[in-house]
């Protein structure tokens, strides 16, 4: 009976309770996209900030050199996700007695976790998984065998090879002939430096990676979980975080956050209150049902939950059809802002079902304590 | 006759007009606070964004290479070029003053710390920390606790103290006055020294107080950082510095912005001077300081732009979700309210009112209405928006005057909106079946 009279008031007030299920449908859909957005955007956010480059440097005591297997290590410590760039560092001479920083780096490591670097063209990307193989024999044939590849800094190149000509630049009586390849320009400190593939810089200098750069993606607490992990791995190391880095990402993080959970807060209110409105006149409007329920002798605990019943079902299949809506609004939105799908977040549902379904029964309820203190004859004459 | 039936339904259904008001005027708030939110973020993440430091870098024109290995100068002291200290102020006066935040000078000398064997060669910095110039007759301050906010000083007591934020930094424990003797030591160099704040340093026969020790997780943690002219005096280069960190606002880079300026027809020229790409102020900071070379640093410059589009794009599109959601609020109040009239609107029909009629008196109430609630939504979201902004950006969120006619342009149009399919439905009612109540 109850069952029925539930479908029964649904369908021949079809228009009514059309209506009343779009509002909610809708609202649910509205809240469902901004608090995916809400969750979703941080991670997003966080992805952008990882082009600002490495925010953990591990550096090793002054005047000694990494371990050999440092790389594989901090990737074993930190996960996959995250980006390492070795770094060795020796003071050469040109032929003309001018000194020169030249770095040892992997060149396709650095390329994508020093993505703001302005290459004109990157020197030997492909070779540099076969280096290692080849270097063992080169080491045998002596270091200055062939010219090497390399990435020369804007400032560098101005001051060693203006007419990008190879040029040769000695370190402690070894030397090595470079072809300049590409020119690096920053704006920072690397402008100065010459850049080549870590195996012929170890090579022709002895010298092992001293730094790596690292760019752990994630929350605070995974970067600082990272720190420490690295901290364990690396006990003869310092590992620092660059502050510069962290704290500016946390900063604006943080305030877009707060911007965007306002904005949640506002549309998820507006949109209840659209719900409120609508389902309050909804159940207002059918005062006659109620009174002819009461005037058959229908007990007041069987009409309030009647109505109750009423309108969670209706809060239910509104949340449920309005989640699989915002889903895909969220996930346009990822798509259109930020170029990557956002991933649904189910754990938001409970959420919004919740909420669909006590603003369901606020909005019924409310009507039906106005309604209880009125006599059924007077509603029933129409007044 | 028109007005007063419209007054008269005012007077006497005052609460549900009431109703209809209050969703009309929340509406507009919510979307009014978030378009001047979403107008207005761009500055404000980009004034946040200038945490992440300076994004321009003069150095001078005719310069030697840096030869430097974490943090430590291997250059000699006096090899190549130097900028002149009076020119800086100079930088106040380019077309984008406004845009630029603060900048700092640096002159790193390398000294010798210790004696004997135990002597150690340690970079000095000089650089402004607060320092007050004049520009004609503007005074302002300006130094690293502007363009470098993420480095920290420990004081004497133990506490850790920010560079502070906004105009006017009062004096923090621990950071050095510009015109004293005082220096920050990097906590890496303070370590390996056993240097406290208060302690004593000497360096190159100048008797020095150490004031704080600096924590910046960078190459300054293992260097000592000094007012200019101290380094100077240490030079013996009185006016000299090496470069200038800048910290400019500016707009994200397009196609404009990069096109060499040399290429460019006049009007091209004079627009891509005047809009505040990080390219344009570095050109106007090469003409404002003589021999000098500007360029952005693009690890912050580059990112900058990516970051705050993004954040723009997501305010645009959450935005539209807020008026999209106004609007629903607003027509649904609406729609619910006519519905209920519909008895109203029998009685009329009987009464002999055509269909014209009394649809014009009904959008005639709901243009009241939404002129009313417009005009109180856009103070109340007025009012939203302030709070938004002093509670999140610690700072005024401005709102255009020009907003007041588009809001409530939108609101009359979204309450028509709303009404439009009530009110036709309400017009087309048979009259005897309202009056019968069989609705």
């Amino acid at each position: 009976m109850f069952l029925r009279m539930l479908i029964r008031a649904a369908v021949l007030r079809r228009g009514r309770a059309a209506a009343a299920l779009f509002a909610m449908v809708v609202a649910a859909a509205v809240a469902t996209a901004m608090m995916n957005l809400y969750v979703d955007v941080q991670a997003k956010l966080r992805t952008e900030f990882r082009s600002y480059g490495a925010n953990v440097v591990v550096v090793a005591k002054e005047g000694q050199s990494l371990p050999a297997d440092s790389l594989a290590n901090v990737e074993s410590s930190v996960g996959s996700k995250t980006r390492a760039v070795p770094f060795s560092y020796a003071v050469a001479r040109t032929k003309e007695g001018q000194s020169v920083v030249v770095a040892g780096t992997d060149f396709s490591r650095a390329r994508q976790l020093n993505r703001w670097w302005n290459v004109s063209r990157w020197p030997n990307l492909r070779q540099t998984g076969s280096t290692l193989a080849q270097s063992s024999e080169s080491s045998a044939q002596g270091a200055a065998a062939k010219p090497v590849n390399a990435l020369v800094g804007m400032r560098a190149a101005a001051a060693i090879s203006p007419d990008r000509r190879p040029f040769e630049l000695t370190f402690q009586g070894s030397t090595i002939q470079l072809i300049p390849t590409g020119v690096l320009q920053t704006g920072a400190g690397e402008d100065s430096r010459i850049y080549v593939d870590q195996s012929e810089f170890q090579n022709w200098t002895g010298v092992a990676p001293s730094t790596i750069e690292i760019a752990i993606n994630g929350s605070t607490e995974e970067v600082e979980q990272g720190i420490r992990q690295l901290v364990h791995a690396f006990p003869t190391a310092d590992v620092r975080p660059v502050r510069q880095i962290m704290e500016g990402e946390a900063n604006v993080l943080n305030k877009t956050r707060s911007t965007i959970y306002a904005a949640t807060t506002l549309i998820v209110l507006t949109s209840a209150l659209c719900v409120l409105a609508t389902l309050i006149g909804w159940v207002f409007d059918r005062r006659r049902d109620f009174a002819i329920m009461k005037a058959l002798g229908a007990s007041e605990r069987l009409v309030n939950g009647f109505f109750a019943a009423e309108a969670a079902v209706l809060g239910a299949i509104g949340a449920v059809l309005g989640f699989a809506i915002g889903i895909g609004v969220a996930v346009w939105i990822g798509r259109a802002n930020f170029h990557a799908p956002v991933a649904p977040r189910f754990s938001v549902f409970p959420y919004v079902l919740v909420g669909s379904i006590l603003v369901a029964l606020i909005s019924a309820v409310l009507p039906i304590g106005l309604l209880r203190r009125v006599q059924p004859a007077l509603i029933l004459r129409g007044e | 006759m028109f007005p007063r039936l419209v007054y008269e339904s005012f007077r006497r259904q005052s609460r549900r007009k009431l109703l209809a008001g209050v969703a009309i005027t929340l509406g507009v708030a919510v979307a009014t606070a978030m378009i001047a939110v979403a107008t207005d973020i761009g500055d404000k993440i980009s004034r946040e964004l200038r945490s992440y430091g300076a994004n321009l870098l003069v150095t001078p024109q005719e310069d030697t290479l840096d030869v430097e290995i974490g943090g430590v100068n291997l250059k000699p002291p006096s090899d190549g070029g130097f900028l002149n200290e009076a020119d800086l102020p100079k930088i106040r006066g380019t077309f984008w003053h406004n845009n630029i935040v603060g900048f700092s000078p640096m002159l790193p000398v390398t000294v010798r710390l210790g004696t004997g064997s135990e002597a150690k060669d340690v970079t000095l910095v000089g650089t402004y920390f607060n320092k007050p110039l004049h520009f004609g007759k503007e005074d302002f301050t300006t130094g690293v606790r502007v363009t470098h906010p993420w480095w920290k000083v420990q004081c004497r007591d133990g506490s850790l103290t920010s560079p502070g934020r906004g105009e006017d930094l009062p004096a923090a424990c621990g950071w050095p006055d510009d015109s004293s003797k005082d220096v920050l030591v990097g906590e890496r160099l303070a370590t390996r020294l056993s240097k406290k704040p208060g302690d004593a340093i000497e360096v190159s026969g100048l008797q020095l107080r150490v004031s704080g020790i600096l924590s910046t997780g960078a190459a300054e943690d293992d260097q000592i950082v000094a007012p200019l002219t101290l380094a100077q005096e240490v030079l013996g280069k009185p006016g000299a510095l090496r470069r200038v960190y800048v910290s400019a606002l500016t707009k994200p880079q397009d196609a404009l912005a990069v096109r060499d300026p040399k290429t460019m027809t006049p009007e091209v020229y004079d627009r891509w001077y005047c809009s505040p790409y990080v390219q344009s102020i570095a050109y106007q900071l090469q003409e404002a300081i003589p021999h000098s070379h500007a360029d952005q640093i693009r690890q912050v410059a580059q990112n900058e732009g990516t970051v705050l589009s993004r954040i723009k794009g997501l305010m645009l599109l959450v935005t539209l979700a807020a008026l999209f959601a106004s609007a629903l609020a607003v027509s649904a109040a609406m729609a619910t309210a006519i519905f209920e009239r519909r008895v109203e609107v029998g009685l009329m029909k009987a009464l002999g009112a055509g269909s014209l009629s009394v649809a014009a008196i009904f959008f005639a109430e709901a243009l009241l209405l939404a002129l009313i609630g417009g005009v109180a939504g856009f103070a109340a979201g007025s009012l939203l928006a302030h709070q938004i902004g002093r509670s999140i950006f610690n700072s005024q969120i401005s709102i255009e005057p020009v907003l007041f006619p588009i809001v409530l342009a939108i609101a009359v149009f979204v309450t028509f909106a709303g009404s439009a399919a009530a009110i036709w439905r309400a017009v087309k009612f048979d009259p005897v079946f309202a009056l019968r109540g069989e609705a």
